[in-house]
């Protein structure tokens, strides 16, 4: 289960560098970034969970991430519901439209799954597009509320987004953190080694899996609500197979199966793209090929590779220290033989 | 008598792999099943684990009738078994490879791992307890912390065993446990198999080492083209015609 | 009735153009066992290098696109060589996620070049004709002959040359191949090599009725990939035959149902099919 966080170092020197940031810079495009990077990187939490440690890669997750974005619009929009009840209702329904499909997509495999999900997403953003009526089709929504006041605190201002996103952000890695070490996440991850073998040391392989695939859509719709309400406006685009790609990329140059991974590629790869800039439309050029030698050189990216890389010094140091021990030895008995002989 | 097929048949398309085979495995005993390359022990064994269902015929557990069971189930009533060739999560360590395989007697889901509940520290703890104690059982306490990647292929044959044992089983199958390692670690692993038995676990294996299985076994089946042709101790397999038939491949006489 | 026929001869055009597409990808699949995301991305340039070369060089219809047919072509066997070869080991996960690294790559790179503009391509056929008394371009009927004419010589080539039946030998067991002496690298090759050639056949044949513009392989493939699994992955009838199918039915579905919800029948068909049988409509029960 080796990932960088395990360090409470990391952890807490994230947390801090997150919270301190908009002491240091005081530039709102800056605060804007990142927040947008929060709001990605809990969406890819989600994806991780189901591709990095069950083994199912979702193409469908783009469709959930609207779906979460377009209940929360719908809602406080045209129904005029208070925000914080829609925040919860987007990310049930979500999960609740994850559960049916998962239901049906789960009793595929590998190839198959990710056909089938991609075939769901595709559907998600059609109807999406489609639906004039419901949705604004191509025109989109707009007017989307930013998060009402809670007590004291209101979410008008940028900063207080800032906070309000990473809290969310902080309370998905917690959540994962603890899933990933725990029983349940080690159920996952014998899933993804071998679903025979987790048969038949007892799993129910589609309750578990279909778990997953529920907590995921949460996360995916979660991300989504918050898009809606951070950028307050949303087309159909967002639940294009681009998004999909986009969190893919995020996820894999992080390092799939890893917890620090979402983190760390989706900022990143941001913040590259960010400055960037001139490259928006061509970004592609450079992250389609990164994204191809990564996982042919490095499948878990760099908090993988960088795992590995510790793992290696630690065994050289551990085995030059044996080879001291077996020399000290040998000696030893060598003494303990002439003292005999002797 | 702890597991009974009665006529037990599968076929695939038009191919029968196996067909109507009677068969009991007796409690505290090695049970071993044999055959020339495609007489159907593998798929045997996959009816028996529930991976594959048979197209007629009945399994009986203690007397229960499983058949129709998912794996899942069957592995909850005691039954365990290992692969031919063993998938480990290669980037953990052995010891985190086996705390899973006692998961199937705990109750702690989603919101005990969220939550840290009682329960969740408790559970974590009683597999962590019941890892330790197979690959003690085993005799792999010294790997324990080691990835799983870098131990021999032997190593990876008894974690597979620990897995099996970790499910806390009464009787477990083992698809050639000793394919692909040399013959002092074979009989290592012939070692563990008895002192599975001692602990009152049954064992119930498929091989093709003949010697081993001469020595190992308590009670053999043979398997050719899907059938039955013979069941007894080693010594009455060693002298039964049809069994020297099928191995040597036609008229032994000859 | 005019309508019908009319909407059967649509049908039967597009089915042309998905049956092309899906072959190829049904041909790699079942070799190699790749979901080739990128093979939208062949198509789409395939159809850009055949319009570039009428355009900048006024090269003829044909030639441009039989020049079409190698570049993408030589850029399948490039492909496998550089990232699908060095995979072949991998979890399957991993093939997934580099196609569609190589499918980002190269729409970024047509857009580089070719701008996100839909463009025309002129064809040298755009007359109108009579056929059995209803109305049609002639290219709509070049789509169709030339479709014909393509998996007539495809087929001969699998069942009649030595080198083509070492494709169907690899398909069906790719250890075995091995072991009697089949260069499974050489096979692998040449499938891509015969994939990317098939969609930039598809691609050249019916840009001139479509629009020619960076994203235009999204849809096709995806719907190609409801095809092999309508048809059995793998499988070269089933993926002419489901391409047929596909097109028949968004055909029908666009005049008698709704033409903005004709996309999502192939996806809704594969959604039920998948629901139905997890393995594909054709899955054999392995051992």
């Amino acid at each position: 289960m080796g990932s960088l966080l395990k360090k409470r170092g990391w952890i807490i020197g994230f947390i801090l560098a997150a919270i301190l940031f908009p002491f240091v810079s005081q530039n709102e495009y800056f605060l804007h970034i990142l927040t947008l990077a929060f709001i990605w990187m809990i969406a890819v939490y989600g994806l991780n969970l189901l591709a990095g440690y069950t083994g199912y890669l979702s193409l469908a997750h783009a469709g959930f991430f609207a779906i979460g974005a377009y209940t929360l619009g719908l809602l406080t929009v045209k129904a005029g519901l208070n925000y914080w009840i829609a925040l919860v209702l987007a990310c049930f329904l979500t999960s609740a439209i994850g559960a049916v499909v998962g239901l049906v997509a789960l009793r595929t495999r590998e190839h198959f799954f990710a056909i089938y999900t991609l075939c769901v997403g595709y559907i998600i953003y059609l109807v999406i597009d489609k639906w004039d009526s419901l949705t604004g089709g191509v025109r989109g929504l707009i007017g989307i509320p930013a998060p009402t006041s809670v007590g004291p605190i209101s979410f008008q201002t940028p900063l207080s987004q800032y906070y309000l996103i990473l809290f969310f952000l902080l309370f998905t890695v917690l959540v994962m953190y603890r899933i990933i070490h725990s029983l349940t996440g080690r159920t996952f991850i014998a899933i993804r080694n071998s679903e025979d073998l987790a048969q038949t040391i007892g799993i129910s392989t589609m309750k578990n899996k279909l778990l997953v695939f529920v907590i995921s859509t949460f996360f995916a719709g979660l991300a989504g609500a918050l898009y809606a309400s951070f950028i307050r406006f949303i087309g159909p685009d967002i639940g294009y197979i681009t998004i999909i790609f986009d969190l893919l990329t995020y996820l894999l140059v992080g390092g799939i199966g890893t917890l620090a991974g979402p983190i760390v590629g989706t900022f990143l790869i941001v913040t590259v793209s960010q400055s960037l800039q001139f490259l928006q439309d061509y970004r592609m050029l450079i992250f389609g090929p990164l994204l191809t030698l990564l996982i042919i050189f490095y499948p878990r990216g760099i908090v993988g590779a960088y795992h590995d890389w510790r793992m290696k010094s630690l065994a050289k140091k551990k085995q030059q220290l044996n080879r001291k021990q077996t020399y000290v030895h040998t000696q030893s008995t060598e003494t303990e033989k002439k003292i005999k002989e002797g | 008598m702890l597991i009974e097929t009665k006529k037990l048949t599968k076929t695939f398309g038009g191919l029968v792999a196996v067909n109507e085979v009677d068969f009991t495995i007796e409690k505290g005993k090695i049970n071993a099943i044999i055959g020339p390359n495609g007489a159907g022990k593998s798929t045997f064994f996959n009816l028996l684990s529930g991976s594959y269902s048979p197209t007629s015929g009945r399994i009986f557990y203690k007397g229960k009738d499983i058949t129709k069971l998912p794996p899942n189930k069957i592995a909850r009533l005691g039954v365990a078994r290992t692969f031919q060739t063993t998938n480990l999560f290669e980037q953990s360590t052995v010891l985190d490879n086996v705390i899973v395989g006692h998961r199937l007697r705990t109750e702690s889901n989603l919101l005990d791992a969220v939550l840290r509940t009682k329960r969740f520290k408790r559970e974590e703890e009683k597999c962590r307890d019941k890892a330790m104690e197979v690959l003690d059982f085993v005799g792999l306490t010294h790997v324990r912390d080691q990835l799983a990647v870098s131990i021999t292929q032997e190593e990876k044959k008894r974690v597979a065993f620990a897995l099996a044992l970790a499910t806390d089983p009464e009787i477990v199958f083992l698809d050639e446990p000793t394919a692909g390692i040399n013959p002092g670690e074979t009989e290592g692993l012939a070692d563990l198999m008895e002192k599975m038995v001692e602990q009152q676990i049954t064992v119930c294996l498929i091989e093709h080492k003949m010697k081993m299985i001469m020595a190992l076994a308590d009670k053999i089946m043979v398997l050719n083209y899907g059938e039955k042709i013979a069941e007894g101790t080693a010594e009455e397999i060693m002298n039964n015609q049809a069994v020297i038939e099928a191995y040597l491949g036609g008229d032994a006489s000859a | 009735m005019d309508i019908l026929t009319q909407q059967l001869f649509n049908g039967l055009t597009i089915g042309s153009v998905y049956s092309l597409v899906a072959l190829g990808l049904t041909l790699v699949y079942g070799i190699l066992h790749i979901p080739n995301f990128a093979h939208g991305a062949l198509y789409m340039l395939g159809a850009y290098i055949t319009l570039t070369l009428m355009l900048l060089w006024g090269v003829h219809y044909w030639i441009a696109m039989a020049v079409s047919v190698l570049v993408v072509g030589l850029l399948g066997v490039i492909m496998d060589r550089l990232v699908f070869h060095p995979l072949r080991n991998a979890p399957p996960i991993h093939d997934k996620i580099a196609a569609i690294g190589i499918l980002l790559f190269l729409e970024a790179f047509a857009q580089l070049i070719w701008g996100a503009d839909y463009r025309t391509m002129e064809t040298p056929y755009g007359q109108v004709i009579d056929l059995f008394g209803m109305t049609a371009t002639m290219q709509r009927v070049l789509i169709n002959i030339g479709a014909i004419v393509v998996m007539i010589l495809l087929f001969l080539f699998l069942k009649k040359t030595y080198i083509g039946s070492t494709i169907i030998a690899m398909a069906q067991n790719r250890e075995g191949a091995h072991l009697v002496g089949i260069n499974t690298n050489k096979v692998a090759m040449l499938t891509f090599m015969i994939s990317g050639g098939l969609a930039a056949i598809a691609a050249s044949l019916s840009a001139p009725i479509n629009l020619v513009f960076p994203g235009m392989g999204h849809l096709v493939i995806l719907k190609a990939f409801v095809i092999i699994i309508l048809g059995g992955m793998g499988s070269v009838p089933g993926a002419i035959l489901g391409g047929y199918i596909l097109g028949f039915t968004e055909s029908l579905g666009a005049t008698y149902l709704s033409n903005d919800y004709k996309d999502i029948i192939a996806f809704l068909m594969l959604v039920v099919i998948l629901s139905i049988k997890p393995k594909g409509l054709f899955s054999r029960e392995g051992f």
